[in-house]
């Protein structure tokens, strides 16, 4: 981190002018790493951890899900570094810690970059590297893929871009066996279906704001009518995916519950939005987009309820 | 009017000194809870061993 902006003059009588000396605050940094995205991801990784099968060691563990967190801290500073121009324009993220000028994006860049290394390479010398490789590759995507390349260019950034935010649990499965399983894809691909209609039912209260920063978001490039059809859709195929776990043997009936009663939930509020205009469908989205993560809580607090009962039997066992 | 001359150079505000200090203390602190985090993991995962090497 620099102390001075960029080419800024180091003398002269009107240094006074051309110096911005930094001036943020460790919140400002904090805010950088996305700290509400970064508790989601924290939360599912340890569900993840927790799930897989073996035993991990509590150091190890924890060593596991501070490598995640400070990972996925680091993908939100770097997408906030190349975000700035766009942030700026948005309501919601015009208070961010670049585009209200408390941050220089240089260092913003050297902060994301210095965490992103580090983050992999502490989770490979001491936890393992198969976990590494898929911190690594999950910034990757989220910055590179989804950042700099889709979200500018395709409406569907959100699909494939969620990819990103449903590695996590996959990873955090990784740390604890070394490998994937498929009870980790199961995991994986609740997030990954979970993701569209969560953001496309925030875009839809928020269509003015993607138009004016020039964002293909669903209803600016497809419409809103069209963006309800899709969430409807995406909602539907959301039931049975949140149930796979279960599907496959790798849940119980505490998951399959709270799955089925979520999806159907879900479904519930995805046909409001679809079939309701005016004030009230933008009531419904908001509801929607509110409900989503309470889901997604749900289902894995289910899962880590069941995890942490069965080693719970194992230890008296 | 500015009495600093440009032999001063950088002069920092106040406010600028203090959370020039709260980063340097945040930094500090990470540091050394990485510090912390490998000698815990060590430990745990060579245990006793980490004695037991030739000298």
């Amino acid at each position: 981190m620099s102390l001075v902006n960029d080419g800024a003059e180091l003398a002269g009588p009107d240094r006074a002018e051309t110096l911005r000396l930094s001036e943020a605050q460790v919140g400002d940094y904090f805010a950088l790493m996305k700290p509400r995205v970064m508790s989601l991801v924290v939360y599912t990784a340890l569900v993840g951890l927790i799930v897989a099968p073996g035993h991990v060691h509590p150091i190890i563990g924890f060593t596991a899900i501070v490598c995640i967190a400070v990972g996925a801290g680091a993908a939100g500073a770097l997408n906030m570094w190349y975000d700035a121009d766009i942030d700026a324009i948005m309501t919601r993220t015009s208070r961010r810690p670049i585009p209200a000028g408390r941050i220089q994006p240089g260092d913003a860049l050297g902060f994301g970059v210095t965490l992103a290394t580090g983050s992999v390479f502490v989770l490979g010398l001491l936890v393992n590297w198969a976990a590494a490789g898929l911190l690594a590759f999950t910034i990757f995507f989220y910055v590179v893929i989804y950042t700099i390349w889709l979200k500018r260019s395709t409406p569907q950034s959100i699909v494939i871009g969620g990819a990103a935010g449903a590695f996590p649990p996959m990873i955090g499965w990784a740390s604890a066996t070394g490998g994937i399983g498929i009870e980790a894809v199961a995991l994986f691909l609740v997030i990954f279906v979970w993701t569209p209609p969560h953001f496309w039912a925030l875009s839809l209260t928020r269509t003015g704001d993607y138009a004016k920063a020039g964002i293909p978001m669903l209803p600016v490039v497809a419409g809103a009518e069209e963006t309800r059809r899709q969430i409807l859709r995406y909602t539907l195929v959301l039931l049975p995916v949140g149930v796979s776990p279960w599907l496959i043997g790798h849940a119980g009936a505490i998951y399959a519950a709270v799955a089925l009663a979520g999806g159907a939930m879900m479904v519930a509020l995805a046909w409001r939005v679809r079939h309701q205009r005016g004030a009230p469908a933008d009531r419904a989205a908001k509801h929607l987009f509110a409900f989503s993560i309470l889901y997604l809580v749900l289902v894995f607090t289910a899962l880590l309820v069941e995890g942490l009962g069965a080693a719970f039997s194992r230890a008296v066992a | 009017m500015d009495e600093r001359s440009p032999e001063d150079g950088i002069v920092l505000t106040d406010e600028q000194k203090r959370r020039r200090r709260a980063r340097s203390i945040a930094i500090a602190l990470a540091l050394g809870a990485l510090a912390l985090l490998f000698y815990a993991v060590t430990i745990v995962k060579l245990g006793p061993g980490v004695l037991n090497r030739p000298l």
